[in-house]
């Protein structure tokens, strides 16, 4: 049951195959018995998930199901949940129940969907393995010792050990695609401005986009159908039809025009994942596809301009967490100054503490132009190289990452080769334009993803060519042993 | 030495819209603390801010009336500080990009002159909640009812030379976004307060001295004060030698005292960045077309219309003229009652005296425009006396009626004005008065005008105080005098 995937769960709930109750009982099991290997759930909603369960068939049998009324999820627990603990993988938010759904939360709620719990997470998103997290790291299924990536390393995790078929993820530099590919999953980064930021725990507002990680990209197109829209509660959404994004995935590839950046193909690119890109690109051209070859001139920039923008905004966002109206608060404060010192020392871990200063260094006085202002142009810059890029092919394929999933422990004594990561991922948050991660091939018997950049609004363009591939290749399939 | 004073002025006036500019809490004051404080508003976790377009409305209306440059593009950007009564971290406001560009005020001066002062812009912002520092037990309580309320900052030139002038100025501006209709005025309640930058230099000298910076006054006899003390604080420094420290203070109003509660060097970075969950807000002719339709009549036309339509003289024109209720209040009156020098009287007399007393507001007036008109109907036409009309007056603020004429015909107000019933009972009083008739023949003209309230009285009291005193004056006089 939990290898399947949820168009084929769905089919099995609506034939009466089996109920929801059922279905949410096996992968509530599957995690007990589970994740303790894995460490990929924060919070297990056992209870709750049962009476969602409960609903969802009531509703079904009432002749009103969604394709999605009583498919159990797990959510990034970097979505707020009413009345369940949201704690965005951070002391500061240890014991934080909002009393509010995010709009992602409330779409799923309205489909009849199943929260199993929420997933382990870098703390407030911010890392690429999953070891910030304030609940202890996550471990990939395909390694023992191997990192998920991150920062939606729980919701990866998760879905790859078959604990739930689909997961919400947010994806700031490369978030969601980068778990996608360590864990062999299939991930899709959203528009930024396609699903609403509502109840989603900011770390950098400009960049933060809620999406979606699937074994396939057909669960990832019925996540996305649920998932974006307007909301008026997020004046960075886009007011922009939603297409059904699984309508269009049978269409054939023929005539499509790949385009592979050459800086993203250069002799620093590890062999390995050079040929199992090169060769996946080889059965899109199997597939009809034409491929070129573009630049991305100022591609080298962008992970300059991330890490001064991306923490600008966190430094600002995290402001809120002051101890004074909810989340951690230090004990006996001594004065204001100790209740924010203390608060804010205890509450949060050393990379948040690590971007929260340098972000403020980037704001402050006398360095606002040389960081802050001269980031904005840079991504001004680097923006302006794929909407060029864009207007000679329809897609950017690359590696996702430069490399499969790391080992635990190797990176975190160095921040700046963790950052290195997501050399391939960042410039497209900076640059707000979909992309997702598809399982392309294993290197050292480890799952690599392929990056497909689409243009803004492509989503439904993006999911077709990576279903065409899951048609033609197994990789979406293989599991970890 | 002869000084110079220099005044600017920072106002922030608090935006009369139902709701906050970024959330959907009411904006009404004097709630239980934070029940109109929504998840936007505390700042918990992932909720984002939506601009209210009626705030945005507002403030362009402002910028028409001040004959500002409207900022097309408008950017927020956030401010950030920590402190417990903001919730974020940081406030919400504009810097480079504000909604209201440069535009001017004209004030009235004693001396009959006006003057041009110039606003150097004026942007959106969101207020912050309040800390309550007594009553805690050493801790501080924290309100955030008041977060999110929508500001507009309005920042002069340091065009004013006097406090007389900044007075003026605060003045005028709380006449235009009363009569715009875009704050209700309060000042009590925080809905328009002040903050003066004040320097002084050598009289005739170009550049201007170091400032300094008066906080959060929130009255004009405040203001007035507080700037009368800062410039005789800084004329003793200058004149000891010394040299003005650029600072923020605090003036004590209640103690007429100030104290430093920070220099400039201790003055925050306060790091603004675009706030990137705002997008810029573009502002497009229909907008501002549409603002302008909304544009009531302002302050100074409707001054030049008052002495105009009603024949009103300056003084009375700009002070009934100048508050948008006051003037509604008094064309109420006057529709009824034909007379507006006597409404004007009414109104700046008995009625404002009776606000002031109970403190209330214009709008909370319980005798409304169309019942004084009423009373002074029947003032003109002689139906009661003065005397009486204050008692009908009383009658009226009192709620113990709500109908004029009933009410004089309840207390028995009426005047008698029958000059053959008058003349009847003056002479059935004098029959009765055969001395001081005799004494009154013998007096002088200036003794004799002292004897008449001598048959006054029981001739009042013959008509049980409903005899018209003018008319038993004249038939008095006729038939003494005779």
């Amino acid at each position: 049951m939990h290898n399947k995937s949820v168009a084929e769960l769905s089919r099995a709930l609506a034939s009466g195959e089996v109920s929801s109750v059922e279905l949410t009982q096996h992968f509530l099991d599957r995690i007990k018995q589970e994740d303790g290997k894995y460490n990929s759930f924060i919070t297990v909603c056992e209870d709750s998930a049962l009476d969602e369960a409960r609903l969802a068939d009531e509703r079904r049998s009432q002749g009103n199901a969604t394709p999605w009324t009583g498919i159990p999820f797990a959510q990034k627990d970097i979505f707020c949940t009413n009345g369940v603990r949201t704690t965005c993988g951070s002391r500061m938010l240890e014991n934080f129940i909002p009393p509010y759904d995010a709009t992602v939360t409330a779409r799923f709620r309205d489909a009849g969907a199943v929260c199993l719990g929420k997933t382990n997470l870098d703390e407030f998103a911010m890392g690429s393995s999953n070891e910030s997290s304030h609940f202890g790291a996550t471990t990939n299924p395909w390694g023992e010792n191997r990192v998920p990536g991150g920062s939606s390393g729980g919701s990866a995790a998760a879905v790859a050990a078959g604990l739930t078929p689909a997961a919400t993820a947010t994806d700031t530099g490369g978030s969601i695609r980068q778990p996608a590919s360590f864990c062999g999953i299939t991930g899709l980064k959203p528009t930024y401005g396609r699903v609403s930021r509502y109840g989603m725990i900011a770390y950098a507002s400009s960049l933060d986009q809620g999406g979606t990680l699937a074994r396939s990209a057909e669960d990832n197109a019925m996540m996305l159908n649920i998932m974006a829209g307007f909301d008026p509660k997020d004046s960075t959404s886009i007011d922009r039809e939603v297409p059904d994004y699984t309508a269009t995935l049978g269409e054939p590839l023929k005539g499509l025009k790949i385009g592979l950046p050459k800086e993203y193909f250069t002799d620093q690119l590890d062999p390995a994942m050079a040929q199992t890109i090169r060769t996946a690109v080889a059965e899109y051209e199997k597939l009809g596809a034409t491929v070129k070859e573009v630049s991305l001139p100022n591609a080298h920039l962008a992970i300059a301009a991330y890490y001064v923008i991306a923490p600008a905004e966190a430094s600002a966002n995290l402001s809120r967490f002051d101890g004074v109206r909810y989340g951690h608060r230090c004990s006996d404060p001594k004065d204001l100054m100790d209740l924010y010192t203390r608060t804010r020392e205890e509450g949060f871990g050393e990379e948040v503490k690590r971007r929260i200063m340098i972000g403020t260094y980037a704001l402050s006085a006398g360095y606002f132009d040389a960081y802050f202002l001269k980031a904005q142009k840079v991504r001004r810059l680097v923006q302006q190289d794929f909407v060029n890029a864009l207007k000679e092919v329809d897609v950017l394929m690359s590696p996702t990452c430069p490399s499969p999933a790391f080992v635990q422990g190797e990176k975190t004594s160095d921040p700046v080769t963790m950052y290195l990561e997501d050399i391939f991922t960042i410039a497209i948050n900076l640059a707000g334009l979909p992309a997702m991660s598809v399982p392309a091939g294993m290197v050292n018997g480890l799952p690599v993803g392929l990056q497909i950049i689409g243009d803004y609004f492509s989503e439904a363009r993006l999911l077709n060519a990576a279903h065409q591939f899951q048609l033609a290749t197994d990789w979406h399939q293989r599991k970890p042993a | 030495m002869q000084w110079d004073v220099v005044i600017g002025l920072e106002i922030h006036v608090q935006l009369a819209t139902r709701t906050k500019i970024f959330s959907g809490s009411s904006t009404a004051f004097g709630a239980e603390p934070n029940t109109q404080a929504n998840a936007v508003d505390l700042a918990m976790p992932g909720t984002l801010p939506v601009p209210n377009e009626q705030a945005f409305r507002y403030a362009v209306m402002f910028g028409l009336a001040i004959d500002a440059d409207i900022g097309r593009r408008s950017v927020f950007e956030r401010k950030n500080y920590f402190y417990p009564d903001l919730p974020k971290g940081y406030q919400t406001t504009q810097l480079e990009q504000p909604i209201v560009g440069p535009g001017h005020v004209d004030i009235d001066l004693a001396d009959g002159s006006s003057k041009r002062i110039r606003i150097h812009h004026a942007h959106l912002e969101e207020d912050a909640g309040k800390s309550l520092h007594e009553d805690f037990h050493g801790m501080s309580g924290i309100d955030l009812n008041r977060a999110g309320t929508p500001l507009i900052e309005v920042v002069t030139e340091p065009d004013m030379r006097s406090a007389e002038e900044a007075v003026a100025f605060a003045k005028k501006l709380h006449s235009l976004v009363t009569s715009l209709g875009i704050c209700d005025g309060d000042m009590s309640q925080g809905s328009m307060r002040f903050d003066v930058n004040i320097s002084l230099k050598p009289k005739g000298q170009e550049a201007f001295g170091t400032r300094t910076e008066t906080k959060n006054l929130n009255s004009f006899r405040f203001m007035e004060q507080a700037i009368a003390h800062e410039v005789e604080r800084q004329m003793d420094i200058l004149e000891d030698g010394g040299v003005i420290v650029q600072e923020t203070r605090l003036y004590n109003g209640d103690r007429d005292e100030s104290r430093s509660m920070r220099t400039k060097e201790e003055a925050n970075d306060y790091r603004y960045f675009p706030c990137p969950d705002l997008l810029p807000v573009e502002i497009d002719d229909t907008f501002i077309d549409d603002c302008r339709s909304r544009l009531p009549e302002l302050p100074d036309a409707r001054k030049a219309r008052f002495k105009e339509q009603y024949g009103l003289n300056d003084y009375d024109a700009g002070l009934l003229g100048g508050d948008a209720s006051l003037a509604t209040f008094f064309e109420e009156a006057v529709s009824h009652s034909k007379d507006a020098k006597l409404t004007a009287n009414w109104v700046q007399g008995e009625l404002s005296a009776r606000l002031n007393a109970e403190d209330r507001l214009i709008s909370d007036s319980p005798i409304s425009g169309a019942q004084l008109g009423d009373l002074i109907v029947r003032i003109a036409d002689d139906s009661i006396s003065s005397a009486g009309a204050k008692k009908v007056f009383d009658a009226l603020w009192t709620g113990e009626g709500d109908n004029v004429d009933a009410i004089i015909e309840a207390r028995g107000l009426k005047q008698v004005s029958d000059t053959g019933a008058l003349e009847a009972m003056v002479d059935e009083v004098l029959a009765g008065m055969p001395e001081q008739i005799a004494q009154y023949k013998e007096a002088d003209e200036k003794k004799r005008k002292k004897m008449m309230g001598g048959f006054m009285g029981p001739l009042m009291k013959a008509s049980k105080g409903q005899g018209n005193p003018k008319l038993f004056t004249e038939i008095l006089k006729k038939k003494l005098d005779s």
